[in-house]
């Protein structure tokens, strides 16, 4: 069964610019892959289509078997919970703790107050900060920072986890950690799709790779 | 807790709702806490920056507190109004070369007259003692070697409609013993109108009063939305509703309406107390057992809920656009 799924996906910025042409690919639920292209390959607008950050302008985006172009708005925050995302700028909150940065997903989706720190200390020691729960994410180092950004994607156990550029203020070391971990996730059933452009760490992980280039898709489908 | 799992990793394709295994129970006990934990929250915040806090409050209270105060004169004025006899009387001053006998034999022959339902003499004699009694010109009459009041016929016309009156009072004053006929209704129509447009007056004031409780509400609150841009950035990437997010802020709103109109209550009640005995000794004067009335519960509680309702519109009205556009976006 497929994750995700671009049917002839283009996207058409209201200036005129063409960032993504006739996208075509599949994700099987499970699987890892990385997508790799120059910067302004439309790299990052494939994974804002996937969260619906953006919508295509033409063409088909599925996740899971639904149809996003026919989501409409008020269950796009449904979809969103589905997903998990660790961006490059880890967009983490410097005025709360650690712990109430990763428990918000589970707050926004309800769960009870102690079921959501059983998750979240569970999260927090698959990224190996568990003893940080208290700290404020200003006091961490930038690995640490971006381990707790990917605790907060990874706490409510999305079927699908994205990633943008996620090593990408981090040395080769920490990097291949943080690879790693997602890995790990991806071995317990997520399916992963990391944005990248750390060639030779891509090459060391020996995954599926989408290449981009100027809007196309240009290998691995 | 099994059931809150999501299913995660599932081969089978499903849909809506059904994806997530959290229970409708659960789910609304989750929504009542969410709200209990926001309007905590929502108070703690105004804590934090007292000053700026108080300064809005302080604004609040005085939109409210003005209509609230003149609410309260209007009734009041009502009240005093109601008061009196609302049945017209007309006042017929006697010349004074008329007897006393002559004045008896008069009030009689009106008693006949199929007009009036009713016809009280008072005689000059009980003029003097009523004027002595009540007024504090009581000692004017030591100046008079005899009493110079005339005397009263007070009648009481059955036609109660304003031109009937006015035709009923030039009739009696066209009568030989009649000086002046006064229509004893006329002041208090008078005060009557001027009621209603105080009323009117203080609605449209209100009313103004109202958009600047919105305004200020509202200006508040998009500043609060501005400060916690980036907290609802993240919330909406990881999921939440539009409702989720605009939650707190709709609590914020909430809270400055009420306390703000709490502090309004307090200055209604202050400015009420100041010009307490002065209207007081004024009712003295027209020996009136006239008491002035507060805002009373009922005036409170409308107070409270017309702020803690335009708190919750500021908060609706400045949100609702500003949130749509602060959407997810990592560049």
């Amino acid at each position: 069964m497929a994750a995700i799924q671009f049917l002839n996906v283009g996207k058409r910025y209201s200036e005129g610019h063409d960032a993504l042409i006739g996208v075509d690919f599949t994700l099987e639920s499970g699987e890892m892959a990385f997508l790799t292209g120059h910067s302004g390959a439309g790299k990052s607008t494939l994974l804002k289509l996937i969260m619906l950050m953006e919508r295509a302008s033409r063409g088909h985006v599925l996740v899971g078997d639904e149809d996003l172009g026919a989501l409409p708005r008020r269950l796009v925050s449904w979809h969103r919970r589905r997903i998990g995302v660790v961006l490059q700028n880890h967009q983490l909150l410097f005025d709360r703790s650690v712990f109430a940065n990763v428990v918000m997903p589970l707050e926004i989706a309800g769960y009870a107050p102690e079921d959501a720190a059983r998750r979240v200390r569970a999260a927090l020691d698959k990224v190996g900060l568990l003893n940080r729960e208290k700290h404020n994410p200003i006091t961490l180092s930038s690995g640490e920072q971006q381990r707790v950004g990917i605790a907060r994607a990874i706490v409510h156990k999305p079927q699908v986890l994205l990633a943008d550029e996620p090593t990408g203020n981090l040395d080769p070391e920490l990097s291949e950690g943080v690879m790693r971990l997602f890995e790990q996730f991806n071995r317990i059933g997520t399916t992963v799709l990391i944005a990248s452009h750390d060639l030779s760490l891509i090459h060391r992980m020996r995954k599926r790779t989408l290449v981009l280039k100027n809007g196309r898709l240009v290998s691995g489908v | 807790m099994s059931k809150h799992d999501m299913n995660q990793g599932s081969t089978t394709p499903r849909r809506g709702a059904q994806r997530h295994h959290i229970s409708f129970k659960s789910k609304s006990h989750g929504w009542l806490r969410h709200n209990r934990v926001v309007a905590l929250d929502a108070l703690r915040r105004m804590f934090l920056t007292p000053v700026a806090t108080l300064m809005t409050l302080a604004v609040l209270a005085v939109s409210l507190a003005l209509p609230g105060f003149l609410m309260t004169a209007v009734n009041n004025i009502q009240q005093f109004s109601e008061g009196f006899d609302a049945n017209p009387r007309i006042a017929l001053y006697l010349k004074t070369s008329v007897s006393d006998a002559r004045a008896e034999q008069f009030s009689l022959e009106l008693m006949l007259n199929p007009a009036l339902s009713g016809v009280e003499l008072i005689d000059r004699e009980k003029g003097l003692q009523e004027f002595s009694s009540y007024s504090e010109f009581a000692n004017l009459l030591e100046l008079f070697d005899t009493n110079p009041l005339p005397a009263v016929v007070l009648a009481l016309p059955l036609d109660h409609s304003p031109h009937m009156l006015q035709a009923l009072q030039s009739e009696l004053l066209a009568l030989p013993e009649v000086e002046e006929a006064q229509l004893d209704l006329e002041w208090i129509q008078r005060l009557n109108a001027y009621v209603v447009l105080a009323e009117r007056f203080s609605w449209v004031l209100s009313a103004l009063l109202g958009l600047a409780v919105l305004l200020v509400v509202g200006n508040t609150l998009r500043m609060l939305l501005e400060s916690r841009r980036d907290e609802i950035l993240v919330a909406k990437l990881v999921g939440a509703t539009d409702a989720w997010v605009r939650r707190p802020f709709l609590y914020s709103g909430f809270w400055y309406g009420l306390i703000g109109s709490l502090f309004a209550i307090v200055m209604v009640s202050f400015a009420i107390h100041l010009i307490d005995q002065p209207v007081t000794e004024l009712m003295s004067l027209y020996a009136s057992r006239f008491e002035l009335e507060g805002l009373g519960f009922k005036g409170g509680f409308t107070l409270m809920v017309v702020g803690a309702t335009l708190g919750l519109l500021g908060g609706f009205l400045s949100t609702g656009h500003h949130l749509r556009e602060i959407e997810p976006d990592d560049r």
